[in-house]
């Protein structure tokens, strides 16, 4: 009895408790990363945004929540029903078992994978198949042309982002995603972002396009598509899709952390005292800014603006930052061990 | 010990059986699905025989990049089911003596296996003791086998050099977007203030 409780069941209320650690936040994170898009355009479009629900409209993602969560779900009838009701699932799983790699301070990660960045990888190029489900199960026009859009979209721009992970890994010498922050300690000139400076613009501009965020948010293009791949969505079917896309961008705001703005590390070394997992929330918030930052100011791409863009300068772009970080690190015989 | 083992039968059991389904449901999407998740599987697997780099890679190139491909072609074919079923019972026989030569194979490759005292030992290890994964698998690839690893991507180059050339065609009269040229125009190219006077137009 003793062995089943120190060898099983304490292991597992200890990761479960974990991983609520990581989700209940991150969903509350989500829900308000709504309200700050609304708040951020609103105050560049010169409008209040929300304001009525709760004080200064803070109520108003919960209003937004509840609404969703009480209406009908309708599945179409000439729908492919199994397909159709998996694809929001399996979105929205993916978009919050990514995070278990994540390190949030030193040591304090769910699972500190040796192959961590490549799991997150692995993970990332999965989120299409969620998108292509719903627009082929939903069995419209708009939703498959929504969906194909996306699946371009995100297969190209992984090439790059790939190929960028390849070059900060080259400097590293890991890809333990702890290692690879614990690597830019030390102060603001020893972050990633300021040696691989093309690239970490480079990487935000595929993170928006592999986010399917504007001004690369073809898919959903409401002008020409109606609303792209979930059209044909309602009530807590579309609220998955939208929780998905959300925490996906909060993901990879996150990775844009680890990778280029050193993680949990401070920016200079007297500001240690501030826990680390404040700071890394802090540059997750800046590069979300950057998201709603960009949406706000640019017009949307064409599509085949979007391909030449993917194509043909930001991987050959990448691939030569990484010949050239490879040939630097041997001449220089500057290689991590 | 335990969950190792509930988790190999787990994940053994769900590969073979989507593997079954996807060459015994009728519909080519779902198929092309059961074999992203039969990938999956694979890929535990991989994870539980302590070869996680492999599992990883098993993901990203095939179910994030090769599978993607799969469905892109299978969405978009307009398939006839009735039809599809109609040469069946015409191509049964040599389908079975395909699947019979193969089984028979395969009984003799499985029959003329003998284990050796040491190799137990060796299994157990996936890559040698006190190297990771990925290094392990970087000494194989760049450092031992360097120049049979470049020749094989050389190969592959040429496949993929040979698919471009059949498939490359110039059409005639088709307009295409200069960006270079159209950030190069200024304002003087393109622009003209008049004073347009009153009642006359230009």
């Amino acid at each position: 009895m003793e062995l089943l409780w120190d060898g099983y069941i304490e292991p597992l209320v200890w990761i479960v408790a974990k991983i609520l650690a990581i989700v209940v936040p991150l969903l509350v994170a989500v829900a308000y990363l709504t309200y700050a898009e609304r708040k951020v355009i609103g105050a560049i479009q010169l409008r209040k945004g929300p304001n009525v629900v709760g004080p200064f409209g803070l109520l108003q993602p919960l209003a937004d929540g509840l609404k969703l969560f009480l209406k009908e779900t309708i599945i179409p009838t000439s729908a492919n029903k199994g397909v159709f009701v998996i694809a929001p699932m399996l979105t929205f799983i993916l978009a919050i078992i990514a995070w278990a790699v994540i390190p949030f301070d030193e040591g304090m990660v769910l699972a500190d994978l040796n192959v961590g960045i490549l799991y997150l990888f692995a993970i990332s190029s999965l989120g299409v198949y969620g998108i292509v489900m719903a627009g082929w199960a939903s069995n419209s026009k708009y939703a498959f042309l929504g969906a194909l859009r996306s699946g371009a979209q995100m297969v190209s721009y992984e090439i790059s982002i790939g190929l960028i992970i390849i070059s900060v890994l080259l400097t590293t010498g890991s890809l333990n995603l702890s290692d690879i922050v614990r690597g830019q300690i030390g102060g603001v000139w020893e972050w990633n972002f300021i040696y691989h400076f093309p690239m970490f613009i480079v990487f935000i501009v595929s993170i928006l396009a592999e986010t399917n965020r504007a001004p690369f948010d073809l898919p959903e293009a409401e002008a020409e598509l109606v609303s792209g791949y979930n059209v044909d969505y309602s009530a807590m079917t579309f609220a998955l899709f939208f929780l998905g896309e959300y925490a996906n961008m909060i993901l990879m705001s996150g990775l844009a952390a680890v990778l280029f703005l050193g993680g949990w590390s401070a920016p200079l070394p007297f500001l240690d005292f501030i826990p680390g997992a404040i700071w890394f929330i802090l540059k997750i918030c800046f590069v979300l800014f950057i998201f709603l930052w960009v949406r706000a100011t640019f017009p949307r791409y064409r599509y085949d603006q979007l391909m030449r863009l993917g194509w043909k300068i930001f991987l050959p772009l990448s691939f030569a930052w990484v010949m050239l970080v490879a040939t630097f690190l041997v001449v220089f015989d500057k290689v991590p061990a | 010990m335990v969950v190792q083992a509930l988790a190999f039968y787990l994940f053994a059991t769900i590969a073979v059986l989507s593997a079954t389904a996807v060459v015994t449901v009728r519909n080519p999407v779902h198929s092309v699905l059961l074999l992203i998740l039969t990938f999956f599987n694979a890929a535990g697997l991989f994870v539980l025989l302590g070869a996680e780099f492999l599992a990883m890679l098993l993901v990203v190139v095939y179910v994030g990049a090769v599978a993607v491909l799969f469905m892109f072609v299978v969405m978009m074919l307009d398939i006839n089911f009735v039809e599809m079923r109609q040469g069946f019972l015409n191509y049964l026989p040599i389908g079975v003596l395909i699947a019979v030569v193969l089984f028979v194979e395969l009984a003799f490759v499985g029959a003329g296996w003998t284990l050796t005292d040491g190799t137990v030992a060796v299994l157990a290890q996936p890559t040698p003791v006190g190297v990771n994964n990925v290094e392990a698998l970087g000494q194989l690839i760049y450092t031992d086998y360097a120049y049979i690893f470049q020749s094989a991507g050389l190969v592959l180059l040429v496949a993929m050099i040979g698919a471009i050339v059949l498939t490359l065609r110039h059409r005639e009269g088709v307009r295409r977007q200069k960006i270079s040229e159209q950030i190069k125009r200024t304002r003087a190219d393109t622009l003209e203030v008049k004073k347009v006077p009153v009642g006359r137009g230009i």
